[in-house]
């Protein structure tokens, strides 16, 4: 009994305090919403860590529904601080927008709940669970600024479309269900290595990478990244572009080489185009946009890309690959957001690139902060951004993929060209307007997502210990 | 002399550690003693450039020129998978390192009056790029090669792109993304490697030595490697045809920025072909030797005619690096002793001097703000000091004997005769248009009547360009009259890397 316990404690730890915490919320007299947040930071972080502080238990619980290894270990992990940054980001935003209400703290820890459960599903039925308990959260949270008709929109859009992909996914469940007989990822996997791929169950593979090719915004998948990212509250852009997307990418990662480890040839084939259109699509659709967050949107659609070169190998070292990628993305990510979010003139935010102008004469930090995140999301080295992209591409070229990472290197050449028009208009152009004095929260969350950018991770001591702790992560799944 | 003590880290980090030093003394000084700050920081970075190069000339001194192999290497984990932090230095890469470090110096004086913006950040930029680039040629292991060679771009794009010209912006996207794209080409190659060294030597590795003595890269392969590392050395050399980022980023660069551009970074290209191309893919490099040659007499020939039609000086002379860097191509791909010695000859000369025409051009740029041929003329009656400078860097410009430009080139053409009489002939014809183009610029700015008013007033050097331009004088003419200081230090590694060319090659003929 407390064998289980112990394996679904992450879940758990959110799933009491959520509810905990809602009702708190919904009972109390005066505002509490900012205790709530705090709380809901700390819940986060133990969330986080408890999986380490447990001693990494493995097994399945709930009779294989969920899965326990180091992989969601790690995921549960890097899940946990990324929402919790996001959380301490969103608090002056919504504070000055007048906003604040304690709802938001416990969306994030739900939608937070949904990600643990799709790191750890085992089952088709958990996976679908995890995504939607995920996806409401966060449709929630895209219009969570109710008075203001962009964010209904974006709200609005991202459910239709969100609907429409958990439809698709669905239907492929239903068809690997009626192919193989049976829900759970390891049965799937032992049906194909006796009989084969059948067309069913390729056609349902392909319907399950489509629906969750909706989630990472992979193009051809990608139309409502840009209208969402722009159009949702910034705070809550900073929160889905970091962690939901690692979660559905790790739960795509476990799908292709658990149930499908078998028919790698299959659903190669569908990675590679997916691959190949995010990262071109991605570059080339940035070139034009004059909005940060809508530049964002097509940075991490190409960088989606990236990610899925990693996957494409198929092999262990490209889950790892993924994992590396993926990690310093979303500390990437955090602290652009974080940046994005000081982008604040007298009379409220700005989200225009031109706002950006002679940034580095009126706030010299905010400058630096910036410009190394950007040389860092274009993968100059010696920042990190280069070692994802290396570490994502080493495994496509282990698998023979040579044209596809000569391909994504030269997407990223395209990419590194709207990034540098930031760098130039940041360092470049006459200045415009000063941004206010931004809050301490949000100038440390960007600092020291810059520290960890700068190749401070390099140095041994912590790369060989982050690298074996991945290493682990992607060993157990196979 | 160094036992013990990490030398090559030294010299690699200490400058960084002292554009970290500013900042931080920009971070905790109060707004009222910021001006100070930057009145002082081209000091405090010429104080730690200074240290720098003291450093890399008492380890050019303790190298031991007898020895073929890497020197005071150091050798830590590092990524883990192979992928170490390994530097040393050979004879090839030891007196690359002098010359940054002999150059930065100067550059970070000079910039202390003709930079009139964000000079602390100027002198950050700036360590930071020394950083890299000696980081460059001490790298002995391909990734840690490839974050530096790379990394380059980031102060050099911020250089340009915030203290240059007028059409910075133009410059600065062209000078990046030109080089990236060849960058790229390089790291898939690089890729391509790390895995291939796994399949057969058992574990991966990205350490140089090991690659260039153990891996057997099959003859296919070999081409395309050395394709994509071309790629990348041609551009960063640059070659013609695609030297076209280099005229637009001299014009638009300050001038300390030109002449790290044309001394060092021009010969992370040239150190590229030497480093990598000869050593991993011999074959390949055998095979495809007729097409540099080509390309480099083409250069010499067509980019000197170009250069005579300029109306910019620092166009002009940004042609002429290209011309020169032909000739380094030609030497380096002739596989002789005497083509490799010219190759690296002519690099540290062309670093001098072409860094020593870019400083003249600074000159007479900050008193007037023009870099226009016409505007001037007449300059010998007011600018007797300069015109001396100017013609003695002028005459090593066209290889005159008695100046390092001549060394380099009669040596890369004594090299490239040996192979194909023609070539030799066509970078001979490059030298008197070299003598054209170069002669004609001096005539038009420094000779003939003074046509135009404003420059009546104009003001002779100061005493601190004489202090900048004096050492780079007086290194011109030692090695224009004694070549065996610098082939003495390179002759060893260069006889064990043709040894080691003409086995590989060799075996694989038959």
């Amino acid at each position: 009994m407390l064998q289980t316990i112990s394996l679904f404690a992450p879940q758990l730890v959110l799933a009491f305090f959520a509810s905990q915490l809602l009702s708190t919320g919904a009972f109390a007299k005066k505002d509490i919403s900012v205790g709530i947040r705090y709380f809901a930071v700390g819940v986060l972080v133990l969330y986080a860590f408890i999986g380490f502080i447990l001693g990494q238990p493995t097994g399945e619980a709930f009779k294989g529904a969920l899965i326990v290894d180091s992989y969601s270990h790690y995921m549960n992990l890097f899940l946990g601080l990324s929402a919790a940054a996001a959380l301490m980001f969103s608090k002056s935003f919504f504070q000055t927008e007048k906003l604040d209400r304690f709802e938001f703290s416990v969306l994030v820890l739900y939608c937070t709940l949904g990600m643990s459960i799709m790191v750890s599903a085992n089952t088709l039925l958990a996976l679908y669970i995890g995504i939607e308990m995920q996806s409401l959260a966060l449709y929630v949270m895209a219009a969570f600024n109710r008075d203001s008709l962009r964010a209904s929109e974006s709200g609005l859009k991202y459910f239709v479309l969100g609907a429409l992909s958990s439809g698709l996914l669905l239907y492929g469940a239903s068809l690997i269900y009626g192919f193989t007989g049976s829900l759970e990822f390891a049965r799937i996997a032992e049906v194909i290595s006796t009989g084969g791929a059948t067309p069913g169950i390729i056609a349902g593979m392909v319907f399950l990478l489509c629906g969750l090719a909706f989630k990472i915004s992979a193009a051809p998948f990608h139309m409502w990244t840009p209208d969402v990212y722009e159009g949702s509250p910034t705070p809550v852009t900073g929160f889905f572009a970091a962690a939901p997307k690692f979660a559905a990418m790790a739960l795509i990662a476990r799908l292709l080489v658990g149930p499908f480890g078998d028919i790698t040839t299959q659903w190669q084939q569908v990675i590679i185009v997916l691959a190949v259109l995010s990262m071109f699509v991605g570059a080339i659709g940035a070139l034009t946009q004059t909005n940060i967050k809508r530049l964002m949107a097509y940075s991490s659609i190409a960088n989606m890309g990236y990610a899925l070169v990693a996957l494409s190998a198929g092999t262990q070292a490209g889950v790892k690959g993924m994992l590396i990628f993926m990690s310093i993305y979303t500390i990437t990510v955090i602290g652009i957001f974080a940046c994005i979010l000081q982008m604040r003139i007298r009379n409220g935010m700005v989200e225009q690139i031109s706002d950006l102008a002679g940034l580095s004469k009126t706030n010299r930090g905010l400058a630096i902060v910036l410009t190394i995140f950007m040389f860092s999301v274009m993968g100059i080295p010696p920042l990190l951004g280069f070692f994802g992209k290396f570490f994502a591409f080493v495994p496509a070229m282990e698998a023979g993929l040579t044209w596809l990472v000569v391909l994504a290197l030269v997407a990223s050449v395209i990419g590194a060209f709207y990034y540098l028009r930031l760098v130039k208009i940041m360092w470049g152009d006459e200045n415009e307007n000063e941004f206010v004095e931004a809050p301490k929260t949000l100038r440390g969350l960007a600092v020291i997502s810059a520290l960890l950018v700068f190749p401070l991770l390099l140095l041994p001591m912590v790369s060989i210990p982050a690298q074996s702790l991945i290493s682990q992560a992607a060993a157990s799944l196979f | 002399m160094f036992e013990g003590l990490p030398i090559l880290s030294l010299i690699t980090f200490i400058p960084l550690a002292g554009a970290f030093l500013l900042m931080f003394m920009a971070r905790i000084s109060k707004e009222d003693a910021q001006e100070q700050l930057a009145k002082n920081a081209p000091r405090v970075a010429l104080v730690i450039s200074g240290v720098v190069f003291l450093l890399s000339l008492l380890l050019t001194l303790d190298f031991d020129s007898s020895k073929a192999g890497f020197q005071f290497v150091e050798d830590t984990s590092w990524l883990g998978g192979g992928i170490d932090y390994r530097l040393g230095v050979d004879g090839i890469s030891v007196l690359f390192v002098l010359l940054t470090a002999f150059l930065t110096p100067l550059c970070i004086f000079a910039s202390e009056t003709s930079i009139k913006s964000r000079m602390l950040e100027y002198m950050v930029a700036f360590l930071i790029l020394e950083t890299l680039m000696i980081g460059t040629f001490v790298a002995l292991d391909l990734v840690l090669f490839y974050l530096f060679f790379e990394a380059v771009l980031i102060p050099m794009f911020i250089i340009i792109g915030v203290w240059g010209g007028k059409n910075r912006v133009y410059a600065s996207y062209k000078f990046f993304l030109y080089t990236l794209l060849g960058s790229v080409l390089m790291l898939a190659a690089i890729l391509w490697i790390y895995n291939f060294s796994g399949e057969q030597l058992g574990a991966p590795t990205t350490n140089m030595e090991t690659l260039i003595n153990e891996l057997k890269i099959p003859g296919g392969v070999q081409t395309w490697l050395w394709l994509a590392f071309f790629a990348s050395f041609a551009v960063k050399m640059p070659m013609w045809p695609v030297h076209t980022w280099l005229p637009d980023a001299h014009v638009e660069a300050p001038t300390a920025g030109s002449v790290i551009l044309a001394g060092i970074l021009l010969k992370l290209g040239g150190y590229g072909f030497l480093r990598f191309s000869l050593t991993l893919f011999p074959n390949a490099s055998l095979e495809l030797a007729p097409l540099i040659f080509w390309m480099s007499v083409i250069a010499i020939i067509y980019t000197s005619l170009v250069a005579y039609r300029q109306n910019d000086i620092k166009k002009l002379i940004a042609y002429s690096s290209v011309a020169h860097m032909g000739f380094v191509t030609m030497g380096i791909f002739a596989f002789n002793l005497q083509g490799i010695q010219g190759g690296i000859y002519q690099m540290l000369s062309h670093g001098i001097i072409s860094g020593a025409l870019f400083f003249c051009v600074g000159v007479i740029y900050d008193r007037m703000h023009t870099r226009e041929i016409a505007f001037y003329g007449g300059l010998v009656k007011r600018m007797p000091v300069y015109a001396a400078f100017f013609m003695l860097f002028t005459m090593a410009n066209v290889g005159l004997p008695g100046t390092s430009g001549f060394v380099g080139e009669i040596l890369t053409m004594v090299g490239a005769y040996q192979v194909s009489p023609w070539i030799a002939a066509g970078a001979a014809l490059g030298m008197i248009l070299s003598a054209m183009y170069a002669l004609h610029l001096y005539r038009e700015v420094i000779f003939g009547e003074q046509t135009n008013e404003k420059l009546d007033d104009i003001l002779d050097m100061n005493r601190r360009e004489v202090i900048i331009l004096a050492p780079l004088a007086i290194m011109t003419i030692v090695l224009g009259v004694y070549p065996s200081l610098i082939t003495d230090i390179t002759s060893a590694s260069v006889e064990n890397l043709i040894a080691n060319f003409n086995a590989a090659t060799a075996t694989a003929g038959n």
